[in-house]
Formats: structure tokens, sequence, C-alpha cells
């Protein structure tokens, strides 16, 4: 990779849940009554989402824009005084929507629960165990599981951008600087240190490029499921952790 | 009464997938069903006291010696496998198949509001989801349901088993139009299950 290519770096995310996995994340975030969703504070923070992933250069599904559009116009319907004389009982423009997120949240929680069993092979084993080339053959076409909400990782991104000094981002950065020079970097700090956070990794040099840098490195690690993210609470500090056990 | 128990527990143990009570009645004719149901609740129940690292375990219709849960990491040391987990995709597109089936992707793609193709694909490749049918609408969408494996996977009886589903007030649509196929490769027959509707 040299370093023009660097610079349109352009990753295609399949951890992304989808537009409802967002929706539900704001109302949970908001602390918002699913019944009862204030949409303009809704749409905009979510088209401030969109604004955030495709500043990474993030390969914005088209759902997203569909869910935006959808936010867009129940908001405008929302402002539309109500008839005097209602013809039939006017249904309430976000009924649908709701309708929408409550069977999506719950089947959300059924495979929350599905993965808890005891599951074949990863909690319970039976004698007569898998064939072997099976159980070789599953981490390939398996994703690793992401215990951090790539919601989470890019609103810790944008936490530190806004923190920025304003004046920092005028100066020339000569520095030269590469997502795999960072990738190395995360893997040598994670082989001394066991884990770090995503503000260690960031060290005390708090550039826009050093941040993007660091962020798209992370995510690639994560792609190649080289590394782990954890998160103790709800907008808690962001740990990494090698995904294999890494000699020192 | 002892010596059928012994019995069973040797099919068990020598069975390679969940031992089902037919299977067991065909080894046995002898022997009453409803006897031989007793006695596999004895078995389970006397493993259960134990409280040993076996558990005899129902699942996917049949009987099963498997490690206990809690133990599962030295297990896994032993083997020095990686846990094999599916993405959240795949798993919330499991769950809509196991608790909505039978389903087409539209269906599923309407419900977590993107598309559906890898999650599928990737549980078809672990043979959690098979084909079951065709729906005869435009474009001969293919149906999918969980497979006995799911119900291994997972250590489920049947899908009965599986827990109540919140919210869920919808009521499942009726296995309508659905074109039968024999094997798991999905192999469509031509005759067409009911005519279309208003072609």
């Amino acid at each position: 990779m040299n370093e023009e290519q660097t610079t349109d770096y352009a990753i295609k995310l399949d951890i992304f849940e989808g537009p409802l996995d967002l929706l539900l994340y704001l109302i949970k975030k908001n602390e918002i009554d699913i019944y009862n969703i204030p949409v303009a504070l809704i749409t905009e923070q979510y088209l401030q989402y969109l604004k955030m992933i495709k500043s990474l250069n993030l390969d914005l599904a088209g759902e997203y824009l569909v869910m935006a559009s959808t936010l867009i116009h129940i908001k405008s319907r929302m402002l539309l005084p109500e008839p005097e004389e209602p013809e039939e009982e006017e249904e309430d423009p976000r009924a649908e929507l709701v309708r929408q997120l409550l069977e999506y949240k719950a089947f959300k929680e059924a495979a929350a629960n599905l993965s808890q069993r005891p599951i074949l092979e990863r909690d319970v084993f039976t004698r007569a165990a898998l064939l072997p080339e099976e159980t070789e053959k599953a981490p390939s076409d398996e994703e690793e599981l992401v215990e951090v909400s790539i919601f989470e990782l890019i609103e810790a991104f944008h936490r530190l951008v806004t923190r920025l000094d304003k004046k920092e981002l005028m100066e020339i950065d000569l520095e030269k600087m590469s997502v795999t020079d960072i990738i190395n970097e995360i893997l040598d700090r994670l082989s001394s240190e066991k884990n770090v956070t995503f503000d260690e990794l960031l060290g005390e040099i708090k550039s826009r490029r050093r941040i993007v840098y660091t962020f798209l490195a992370l995510l690639e690690l994560i792609k190649l499921r080289m590394v782990k993210v954890y998160q103790a609470t709800a907008f808690g500090v962001i740990r990494i952790f090698p995904a294999v056990e890494m000699e020192a | 009464m002892e010596s059928i128990k012994a019995i069973i527990e040797a099919l068990i143990l020598a069975s390679e997938a969940p031992l089902g009570l037919d299977k067991i009645c065909t080894v046995l004719p002898q022997v009453e069903k409803s006897e031989l149901k007793e006695i596999l609740a004895a078995l389970v129940a006397e493993y259960k006291e134990r409280a040993g690292g076996i558990c005899l375990e129902e699942v996917a219709g049949g009987f099963q010696f498997r490690t206990r849960p809690e133990l599962g990491q030295w297990v896994k040391k032993l083997k020095g496998m990686k846990p094999a987990s599916l993405s959240a995709a795949a798993m919330e597109t499991l769950a809509i198949v196991a608790y909505r089936q039978p389903i087409v992707k539209s269906e599923i793609e309407s419900i977590r509001g993107v598309d559906a193709g890898h999650a599928l694909k990737v549980l078809m490749e672990k043979k959690l989801l098979r084909i079951v049918g065709r729906k005869d609408v435009p474009g001969r969408p293919i149906i999918y349901g969980t497979t006995k494996k799911f119900l291994e996977v997972f250590g489920l009886k049947d899908l009965s088993e599986l827990p109540t589903l919140r919210e869920l007030k919808e009521l499942n649509e009726p296995a309508e139009n659905v074109v039968p196929v024999e094997a798991d490769e999905g192999a469509v027959t031509d005759e067409p299950a009911e005519e279309l509707p208003g072609s």
C-alpha cells in the first residue's frame, strides 16, 4: 500500500446492522419512549450519523438513505395541522415505523437469547464431535463477534475529532503515516501490553489525520479478526485486545 | 428394568446423532414405548442428580450425552478450537427464520431492514438453514426453514421449545403456496402447487 492509496481508503463494512439498528441505538441512547419518538430529534441525529459514516469514507448502504427519507417524510407529516373534521381515524405517521422497530427489536432479543443458549461446539460437546474437516473449515467463513457496536466506535471517533484544537487543523501535516504503519503499531503495542484503550492508542499526538488513520486501522484489524474490542459499560472506555494470544 | 436402562444408556453412547425413541424401540421391540419413556426420564434424572461432567439431554427429537455447559472452557482447551460464533447479522437472520418459517428472503429483509443474502449464505453453509420449497409467486423465491442441525446446535428438543417471542402479535402466515422440495439441494419440481392468482 503506498502513500497515495491511503488517502482515499474506503472500507466496506458488514458489521453495520442496518438503519433499524441505528435507530434503536439512538432511541436507547436518548432514553426515548419507543411509542412516542420525537421524530425531529431522532431525524437530526440519524442524519448526523450518516454524515459521520460518510466522512469516514465508509460505504453507505442504500437502506440507510431510504430510512433517512422515511424519517423526513414522517417529520413533515407530523408538522401538518390536523384536519378539523377527520373523515376517518388518522393513524399516527410514526405507527408503521414503530411497528417495524418493535418487530426488529423482538428478533434482536430473540437472537441474543439464542446466542446465550449452551451452543454445541462452543459450550457443550458431544462424544461424537463434528467431523474434523468441518471444524477446521469453520473459522474461515464466519465473522468474528464484535462486542462493541460499530456506532459506539464511530461515536468515540467523533468525540475525539470534535475535541481537537481547531488551530491544529490549520497546520500542514507533513508527518509520513499510513494505515499499514498504524496497524503494525497497534499490533506491536498489543503484543507488549495485552490490551490498550482507544485513547491510549492515539498517544499524545492527536492530529485529525492520526485519529482517522488509527480508526481505519482499527476497523481493518477488526475485519481481519486480529483484535477484539470490548466496552465494560455503555459509552465507557473502549478497550482493544488481541484476538488470539500473541507471543511476546 | 435395570438391564434395560443399561442397554438404553449404551445405545445413546454408541449413537452418533441424538438417539430417537423410535430407534430405541426397534432395538428393544419387546418393551412398551411408555415404559421406555419412563426409563429414559429416570436415566436423565440420574445424570442430573450426579451433576458430573456429562449431561443426558433431549435435543432434536433424540437423546444425547453432552458435556456440562459450565465446563466448556476446559473442553475447548483440549480441542484447541476457536469458538464457532456467528455474526450478529447471521444470528438475527437465524432467529427470524426460526420463528417465522417458512419464510422467503424478502420477508427477512423487511424485518431487518437490510440485505439478507450474505447472512443466508453463511447459515446455509453451516447447515443451520435449508431450502424447504419455492413460493409460487412471480420470481418463485426460495423458502427457508431451519434444519435438524439447528436444533442440535442450540440444544432444542423441537421448535416449540424456542422461547416465546416478545411483542410478537402478528400471526405466522400459513405455509401456503409451498412447492415441496425433496432434497436439500433445492431442486425444484416443475409442476406448480397452485395456479398463480390472477394470471
